[in-house]
């Protein structure tokens, strides 16, 4: 095993471009999970950002909110402003594991970890946010809903480091996480949901249930209609072409589904209750 | 730190702060805290449960935050500060004790390093409970109640009702 330490962000991404499976380590909690018997994970090199200190203050610009490539859960949960104006990130970060996970566990990584159960991306993918990634060819941007194109597999080169997450700021009308697991705490979502109203319009994000986290378009076109239904049944079609879950060792295709359903009736009745 | 061929299991030299005295020693690149902690350093107070990050038995402070020493390359605590459960002051677990917050004591040394961090940042219960805080902690003699109990005793936050659901979240279990 081999560890390099960049001593900049420029340096780590020399690295990357010389070495495509290097692989850039941060806070370490997805990828020393049982780390004494994945030995094959021993014999790569690893690129050290823990240094890089360009790349951890959160920053507050006119119209939107940057993450650093090393915000963690912690840096945001203990920013009182980022509670008022994204209360959604504060919330799914203090759903994920415990402190001990929170206080290493950062946004960019959630982000490429690329879990279809991940908590932070659903709340970001709500909020319509942004992933920067830089490489020695140049800086990119792409839509953090259109970042994933399979299961583990996203728009990011060996090459490329998550160098910041942009999130633009708006007012919601509506916004709710919900995290349904086995327990509250230190538990991997069954079914995950985030949803936004804003001037943008609505954003039903959908974990746990397909191969990656995604919008869920037919939801949000029978949102936008305003209809409003009577029942968590009455969602099922939507549903059905929006997400495609799995039964696996956590839960059961069917169960998601119906959870997936009702959370979101329980939700939508609270929004249409206040705006009846 | 010396870059070095591919493949090779090289070794270096660490320097840290470890409960607030310097160390300096030849780690190599896939050696955990964890591990440097209890098999070079002698410092066994810090147990391996799950080696996953799950239950919190290997917790240390990493510059004053609870982190799962089981998930933290040695490498990255150069130059940083690292707190075991060896830096306990004599009589911190009175409350402990009293409460009957242990049992057969294997989560205990990770449960009081989280109990000790909440102890010194008390302004977190404005926003956190004592359940939320210490939840990732698992224990599977006390039913949490001791632990709970002893750590709003240490804080002296008894009457406080600070223990429950988190607020705003009442109905969650009712679906």
């Amino acid at each position: 095993m081999n560890v390099l330490f960049p001593a900049s962000v420029s340096e780590a991404l020399d690295t990357l471009a010389h070495d495509a499976a290097a692989v850039p380590m941060a806070g370490g909690t997805d990828l020393l999970v049982h780390w004494p018997v994945r030995i094959d994970a021993h014999d790569r090199t690893y690129v050290d950002l823990s240094r890089l200190d360009d790349l951890k203050p959160l920053t507050w610009k006119a119209d939107e909110l940057v993450l650093g490539g090393l915000t963690t859960y912690w840096d945001v949960i203990r920013d009182a402003r980022v509670g008022r104006e994204f209360p959604l990130l504060v919330e799914a970060a203090r759903q994920v594991g415990a402190i001990q996970i929170q206080a290493r566990g950062t946004w960019a990584g959630n982000i490429v970890n690329a879990s279809p159960a991940a908590d932070g991306v659903p709340v970001l993918m709500a909020y319509d946010a942004t992933v920067v990634l830089a490489s020695r060819r140049g800086r990119e941007e792409v839509p953090l809903d259109r970042f994933y194109s399979g299961y583990k597999d996203m728009r990011r080169r060996a090459d490329q480091l998550v160098v910041a997450i942009r999130i633009p700021r708006r007012s919601c009308s509506f916004q709710v996480f919900e995290k349904v697991g086995s327990r509250r705490a230190q538990a991997i979502a069954k079914v995950g949901l985030a949803i936004t109203h804003s001037n943008a319009g609505w954003r039903v994000v959908a974990a746990s249930v397909a191969p990656t986290i995604r919008r869920c378009p037919a939801l949000e076109r029978l949102l936008e209609t305003g209809a409003r239904v009577s029942s968590p049944e009455d969602l099922y079609p939507a549903i059905a072409q929006d997400v495609a879950p799995i039964d696996d060792i956590r839960s059961s295709a069917r169960y998601r589904t119906r959870v997936m359903a009702r959370v979101l009736f329980h939700d939508l009745r609270q929004f249409w209750g206040r705006n009846a | 730190m010396r870059k070095s061929e591919r493949g090779m299991r090289n070794s270096f030299t660490v320097a840290f702060t470890l409960n607030g005295k310097p160390v300096s020693l030849e780690v190599d690149p896939a050696d955990r805290l964890l591990d440097t902690l209890r098999y070079q350093l002698g410092l066994t107070g810090t147990k391996e449960g799950c080696g996953e990050g799950e239950c919190g038995a290997c917790t240390v402070y990493l510059d004053g935050l609870p982190v799962d020493s089981c998930l933290v390359p040695t490498y990255q605590v150069r130059d940083r500060s690292v707190e075991t459960i060896e830096s306990l002051e004599p009589g911190a677990l009175e409350a402990f004790e009293r409460c009957g917050a242990t049992q057969c004591g294997a989560c205990t040394p990770g449960v009081v390093m989280t109990a000790r961090w909440i102890h010194q940042h008390r302004e977190l219960l404005r926003t956190h409970t004592i359940r939320e805080l210490m939840a990732g902690n698992l224990c599977r003699c006390t039913g949490y109640d001791g632990i709970v109990d002893s750590v709003e005793e240490a804080i002296g936050e008894k009457a406080g009702g600070t223990t429950g659901e988190r607020p705003g979240k009442e109905e969650r279990g009712q679906r």
